[in-house]
């Protein structure tokens, strides 16, 4: 399997990156090559063995339900790029 | 052509937990804006999610609620997409192992009942709230609900008209807040629905083309926004056009669905596993605990309700959909366990409308379970009428006092000494003879005549019984 550059800008698109000509096609080519390094599993015998999510062998540790933290949105908003009253201000998102 | 409806709902239920489900940040609506937003909210770097116990047994709730297959190792996943809400440029969800899968729950439509099969149940985050309106040239963000817990509820598509929907989506509302999971507020968004519609000529098997209606925020809505939809389609597929898959906004003031497009473009969420969180084990021990710790659900209550109360099915349904309702009634029922059906007389009655006049929750009724339990105590005593007993419910509405306090003020007890009742129908029936006279020529009918005159005398205090037993002994 290997991608196209079109694939490639597209992903590129959804991740808002922005790949020149050049890039675009460096970035084609390596990919590729992980591909075919990952691809190498199609190789293996896969059957009755079940997909892992995480390289941990461990389980979730689970938190109480309990609220354990201060306001601190005059820390955070200190370096946004904008606000007013408490709010984040955002370029007008038009729907 | 006849056309046949398909709808499928996602209903988002916002977890009743007090922290978020993967940071320690407050979940309380309506506070100052992104007062409540924590770094592992805001998604900065170097913070770690930890999953919420309580968000996990909720989830299981659910799911052993509607007997669904629960997955006892379940994985968080990353759904990638840029909006100036998200903060992190994704939102943890489920994709694949999701902890509750496939379940069935149970509709009735008038006489006829329905199963609606339930895909799944998976657990994520919710998203922050834009305001746009608020600012001339900016979109304002407040991050208080992101990572608020939900629990989004995917239904099958096997709805075939916006009664049905609306009626699956009242029983999932039900469940949710009978088992304590959500407490299903609609106006602040604790519980939203999505509807998946689309329609196909009757007899055919392949679903046609849906549109996806959200921003539905009450059950009346819901009915109307699927039947707009549909009517849309109708006319879109009888001129020989076709239906583009997309999400639409449903607008209740101009009563209108609109594309939003801009969600569209970006359609592929490339949903990966996060490396953040671990696969999450549900042990046995932990299923079975939850199993046996489930409260009664409403159709378990409404069926003793039927058979250990002897109401109908009727009143059963009404006093059980609502479990506010329901733990009123119950509260009344501690001290009237033989007259239910009094009971439920004035709940439905009386108590809902007046509610329902006033616009008020149950939960807030100025008149509380314990002193409606009072006045139904004087009634079944003997100690009002049935009919004073509707002025006393209107003066303790108005926050007179109780029940004995009000009887008193307003002399409504009821003249239960049959002597004096005796003298006053003995004066009644002495005063008019012409009408005696038509009595005993076999006018049953006069004797309403007798006993509006003794009302009017004992201003309304006789026991009618009474009044109605002593004016036949003394006219026969």
């Amino acid at each position: 399997m290997s991608l196209s550059e079109n694939q490639v800008s597209q992903i590129a698109y959804l991740a808002r990156l922005s790949l020149n000509e050049a890039q675009l096609k460096d970035t084609t080519q390596d990919l590729n090559a992980i591909f075919s390094l990952v691809e190498q599993l199609a190789n293996i015998e896969t059957d009755g063995i079940e997909p892992i999510s995480h390289p941990l062998h461990m389980s979730q540790r689970l938190r109480e339900d309990i609220v354990a933290e201060q306001d601190q949105s005059a820390l955070f908003q200190s370096v946004a790029p904008k606000t007013s009253n408490g709010y984040y201000l955002v370029p007008t998102v038009i729907e | 052509m006849e056309w046949e409806t398909v709808i499928g709902l996602e209903i988002h239920a916002q977890l009743n937990t007090k922290s978020k489900i993967f940071s320690a940040a407050s979940t309380e609506y309506g506070q100052k804006p992104n007062s409540q937003s924590c770094a592992v909210d805001l998604g900065l770097p170097g913070v770690l999610p930890v999953l919420n116990v309580e968000v996990v047994n909720k989830a299981i709730k659910f799911g052993v609620a509607i007997n669904a297959h629960i997955n006892q190792r379940n994985i968080f996943d990353r759904k990638n997409y840029f909006y100036p809400d998200l903060p992190k440029g994704y939102q943890i969800s489920q994709m694949d192992w999701p902890i509750v899968g496939e379940g069935k729950i149970e509709i009735t439509l008038g006489e006829k009942t329905k199963v609606v099969g339930i895909t799944r149940a998976h657990l994520e985050e919710d998203a922050g709230k834009s305001i746009h309106d608020m600012f001339d040239d900016d979109t304002a963000i407040d991050l208080n609900r992101a990572g608020t817990p939900l629990l989004e509820i995917v239904s099958e598509p096997d709805m075939r008209s916006a009664k049905e929907a609306v009626v699956y989506a009242k029983k999932i509302h039900t469940l949710v807040q009978y088992i304590d999971i959500c407490d299903g507020n609609m106006q602040e968004g604790s519980f939203r629905c999505d509807a998946n519609v689309s329609i196909r000529p009757k007899g055919q098997k392949e679903l046609g083309t849906r549109a996806e209606l959200k921003n539905i925020n009450s059950f009346k809505f819901l009915e109307r926004a699927i039947n707009l939809e549909v009517e849309r389609q109708q006319d879109i597929l009888e001129e020989c056009g076709s239906i583009v898959q997309e999400t639409r906004l449903y607008d209740s003031v101009k009563h209108e669905t609109r594309s939003m497009r801009s969600k569209e473009e970006a359609n592929d969420y490339r949903y990966f596993p996060d490396p953040d969180l671990l696969p999450v084990e549900i042990s046995d021990e932990l299923l079975e605990k939850i199993r046996q710790t489930l409260p009664e659900l409403p159709a378990q209550k409404k069926a003793r309700f039927v058979a250990e109360l002897g109401l109908s099915d009727y009143d059963a349904d009404v006093l059980t959909l609502q479990k506010p309702l329901a733990d009123y009634f119950e509260t009344m029922l501690e001290h009237h366990a033989s007259n239910a059906k009094l009971c439920a007389n004035w709940v439905m009655g009386e108590l809902s409308a007046s509610l329902n006049k006033h616009q008020i929750d149950i939960q807030n009724s100025p008149i509380t379970a314990q002193a409606l339990s009072l006045l139904i105590s004087r009634i079944n005593d003997g100690t009002i009428s049935g009919k004073a007993a509707k002025d006393v419910f209107k003066a303790m509405w108005d926050s007179k006092g109780n029940a004995d306090a009000i009887i008193q003020a307003k002399c409504l007890k009821q003249i239960t000494d049959m002597g004096a009742i005796e003298a006053i129908v003995e004066q009644v029936i002495a005063n008019n003879a012409p009408q005696v006279a038509q009595f005993k020529s076999g006018n049953d009918k006069i004797l309403g005549f007798f006993v509006g005159q003794i009302m009017k005398l004992t201003a309304g205090k006789a026991n009618p019984k009474q009044v109605n037993e002593l004016l036949r002994d003394k006219l026969s």
